[in-house]
């Protein structure tokens, strides 16, 4: 028979405050852990939702973002006569060319200027983005210096607002609208008409090109075909990997931080861990004497052991947890490295991190148990009677 | 001298206990001291930016270029002493993992204005003779083992195409935050083929670095310089080199502000532990400090008991943290080496890793304190254990 586990309960309740502070470390752990794990989730899960799988996007051959690429009028009438081309509601090419550049804004808050991407859009973008949603106001008027914000930029920066100006490029951009893109890239860019844009900054090329396929299959083939041709010196990527492959540095550098870090505060935690289990050994030995005297078993001592440290890891990891859920609250704003430029993101919780998080805490619960539960079951009967 | 054998030997009474807590906060003063590193790395920009030195830019922002005659006008304004430019210029070698800063620079003004880079005289000379030479830095040639003479490739991801380079010169840093993993090559060569394949391009610098007279002028020469290109096609934004530094550092703001509270949060896990086990040791002692309150001590020795105990241990494990960052921080320098070229320690570190193990010793000790003055003479004699 085993050791019915109110035991441990009333174990751990006799000692509140030991109990308290070692949970409460172990919370901390966990809460950590799962914090930073839930940031990288957030950035890709903002990346990979910014693009739609059956858009192809085309660059410059070599360059990664479209802030450095560049696709020349010429090489843009090439790729328009593709046929995979779908067809929109209104019978147009679900096409378009698109001028992105960056421009510093001063932020709230901060007042530090922040490079927000600035998307010269056609009178099909939007069709190839129906995450787009306006909120507030109207579209921009093509062939005007009307332009559109996203929430977060609307957010988060200075200034911005229907009806303010935003002033470079020698001209007065109007703001008569703010969209949405849920929890995607676009709702941290300014929208407006492309060519306008391209006038103002005295571009030349666009700097990317996207169209909708008509049939998801037909990637291979549009690949196969750009690099055929010598005349597009450019590189087709789906949307999704597009933008995927943007946030891949930056998550990176999230995930190795995170996990370095949880894996040394994990040995703070485990080390509280044992210590406390370490005392509630030594200080119940004539406890564990009588439990043995009565005929539980060696085993059973050692499981009743391990389960109370288990049970502190299982109190450490929904603490954690619950309090790491909050933080889904929380929207960070800051610079991607690999695109220079703004990008809002939220932490985003999954089951995958809830199981991870969890199983965290039990392993530091076991780590932190198992060497005092074998001390506890190797006592000898007689010895552990006459201990006061 | 003999309170203080008392407070060692108290503290080692337990030693399985003392032992792991030590290991404890070795560990968190450790982490601790790793991540306020980090962050200074990241300022390491800012640290060794120089006053005198003024960066002139596009105001739209830092990817629209400058024209190149801007230079002659600049080169007007009172108080300016010398002007270089530059050019990002993004060049990949061999995979996109191994990132360095790479720019083209006019490299007679440029090494005039960075005094901080050190180049042996022949070095200089043959790079300022040879359009296709490049200087790197000191650790950037140990990392990709180059030497004097060997040509290296370059995949432009701005300027198309693969651009070859002769390394002319290896410079070394005067001062211990100077960076020694920048790459820079002559502008004009940059230019010279961007005239032919990126006509946008030729002619175009992406920023300005001006040298200054006098630190004190630095006001009025970013006015009169911004004022000088005001309502032009290209408007320009002239701010210090520190300031400059600083926007790039804010633009990464979240991610410095959420290690730098995770530097705390450690501090408050290994609190957590320490706090436990003073619990425990008072716990274990409160016949004792029945015993000496008998024997006429007062709360304020066993207060000092207490603290003291709590302080040896905290101490002892800030030494311990103390001395294995060094160790643990080359090893990281070498690891991110491409990210933070400059990875010191910096004496606030210490300090502040001082300050945490006092915060953790005096924190942790006050409930337990509370509890062992608090206990009437008779309840602690008759406890056991």
């Amino acid at each position: 028979m085993a050791i019915p586990l109110a035991y441990n309960f009333r174990n751990l309740w006799t000692r509140r405050l030991t109990t308290i502070l070692t949970v409460s470390g172990m919370a901390l752990v966990v809460f950590v852990f799962a914090s930073i794990l839930m940031l990288a989730e957030g950035l890709q899960k903002t990346l990979t939702e910014t693009g739609s799988f059956d858009n192809a996007v085309f660059l410059r051959k070599g360059s990664n973002s479209e802030v450095v690429s560049g696709v020349t009028r010429q090489q843009a009438s090439i790729l328009e006569t593709f046929p995979e081309i779908a067809i929109g509601p209104r019978g147009q090419k679900l096409f378009s060319r698109e001028a992105v550049l960056l421009v510093a804004l001063t932020k709230k808050g901060s007042d530090k200027p922040s490079n927000v991407v600035l998307r010269g859009i056609d009178e099909n973008s939007l069709f190839l983005r129906p995450q787009v949603r306006l909120v507030e106001g109207r579209l921009p008027r093509m062939g005007s210096t009307e332009i559109i914000v996203g929430t977060s930029i609307a957010r988060k920066f200075k200034n911005i607002g229907i009806n303010e100006k935003l002033c470079c490029g020698m001209r007065d951009w109007r703001i008569v609208g703010i969209f949405d893109a849920g929890s995607t890239g676009f709702s941290s860019e300014i929208w407006g008409d492309g060519d306008q844009f391209m006038q103002a900054f005295r571009r030349s090329a666009y700097s990317s090109v996207i169209f909708k396929l008509w049939d998801s299959s037909e990637f291979e083939n549009v690949k196969s075909r750009i690099e055929g041709d010598p005349r597009l010196t450019l590189e087709v990527k789906r949307e999704t990997k597009y933008y995927a492959d943007q946030s891949e540095v930056m998550a990176k550098f999230l995930r190795i931080l995170g996990i370095s870090l949880t894996v040394i505060f994990s040995l703070g935690a485990v080390i509280g861990a044992m210590i406390t289990m370490y005392s509630a050994v030594a200080n119940r030995i004539a406890e564990i004497g009588t439990l043995r005297a009565l005929g539980f078993k060696r085993r059973d001592i050692l499981i009743a052991f391990l389960l109370e440290s288990l049970l502190l890891g299982f109190l450490g990891g929904v603490m954690g947890l619950f309090f790491a859920s909050f933080m889904q609250l929380i929207t960070i704003s800051t610079m991607n490295f690999q695109t220079f430029s703004e990008l809002a993101f939220n932490f985003s919780l999954n089951f995958q991190i809830i199981y991870m998080g969890m199983a965290f805490a039990l392993i530091m619960g076991f780590v932190g148990g198992v060497l005092p539960a074998i001390r506890a079951s190797r006592m000898i009967i007689v010895d552990a009677l006459r201990a006061v | 001298m003999l309170i203080l054998k008392v407070l060692f030997r108290n503290a080692f009474r337990n030693k399985l206990r003392t032992g792991l807590t030590l290991l404890g906060i070795t560990i968190a003063i450790l982490a601790f001291g790793l991540l306020r590193t980090l962050i200074s790395a990241w300022y390491a920009g800012v640290e060794a930016s120089s006053a005198t030195r003024l960066v002139t830019r596009n105001s739209v922002s830092i990817i629209f270029p400058l024209p190149h005659f801007y230079k002659d006008k600049i080169q007007q304004v009172t108080g300016v002493k010398t002007v270089s430019y530059g050019t990002w210029f993004g060049g990949v070698y061999g995979d996109e993992k191994n990132f360095f800063a790479n720019f083209a620079v006019e490299p007679k003004s440029f090494l005039e204005l960075y005094p901080e880079f050190i180049l042996p005289q022949n070095e200089r000379e043959t790079f300022l003779k040879e359009q296709k030479g490049c200087v790197v830095g000191r650790k950037l040639a140990e990392r990709f083992k180059w030497k004097i003479g060997d040509l290296v490739t370059l995949k432009g991801t701005i300027f198309l195409g693969n651009w070859d380079f002769v390394v002319r010169g290896i410079y070394r840093g005067r001062d211990k935050d100077t960076d020694e993993s920048q790459f820079f090559f002559h502008w004009d060569y940059l230019n010279e083929i961007s005239k032919k394949a990126l006509p946008g391009w030729a002619d175009q610098v992406g920023y300005y670095i001006i040298g200054v007279n006098r630190p004190e002028l630095s006001g009025d020469v970013t006015v009169a310089i911004d004022q000088l290109f005001k309502n032009s096609l290209a408007e320009t934004l002239t701010e210090t080199e520190k300031a400059f530094q600083q926007g790039f550092v804010a633009m990464s703001g979240a991610i410095v502000a959420a290690i730098q509270i995770v530097s705390f949060v450690v501090i408050f896990i290994i609190m957590a532990v320490v706090a436990n086990t003073m619990a425990m040791t008072t716990r274990e002692r409160i016949g004792e400090y029945a015993i000496l309150k008998t024997l006429g001590f007062g709360g304020g020795h066993i207060t000092a008991l207490i603290f003291g105990e709590s302080l040896v241990i905290t101490i002892l494990g800030c030494l311990l943290g103390g001395i294995l960052t060094f160790p643990a921080t080359k090893v990281i320098s070498h690891e991110l080496g491409a990210y933070f070229p400059v990875f010191n320690i910096g004496r606030e570190t210490l300090y502040l890793n001082l300050a945490a193990a006092l915060i953790i010793a005096f924190v942790s000790a006050i409930i337990p304190t509370r509890r062992a003055i608090k206990i009437r003479i008779a309840d602690g004699l008759r406890r056991i254990g």
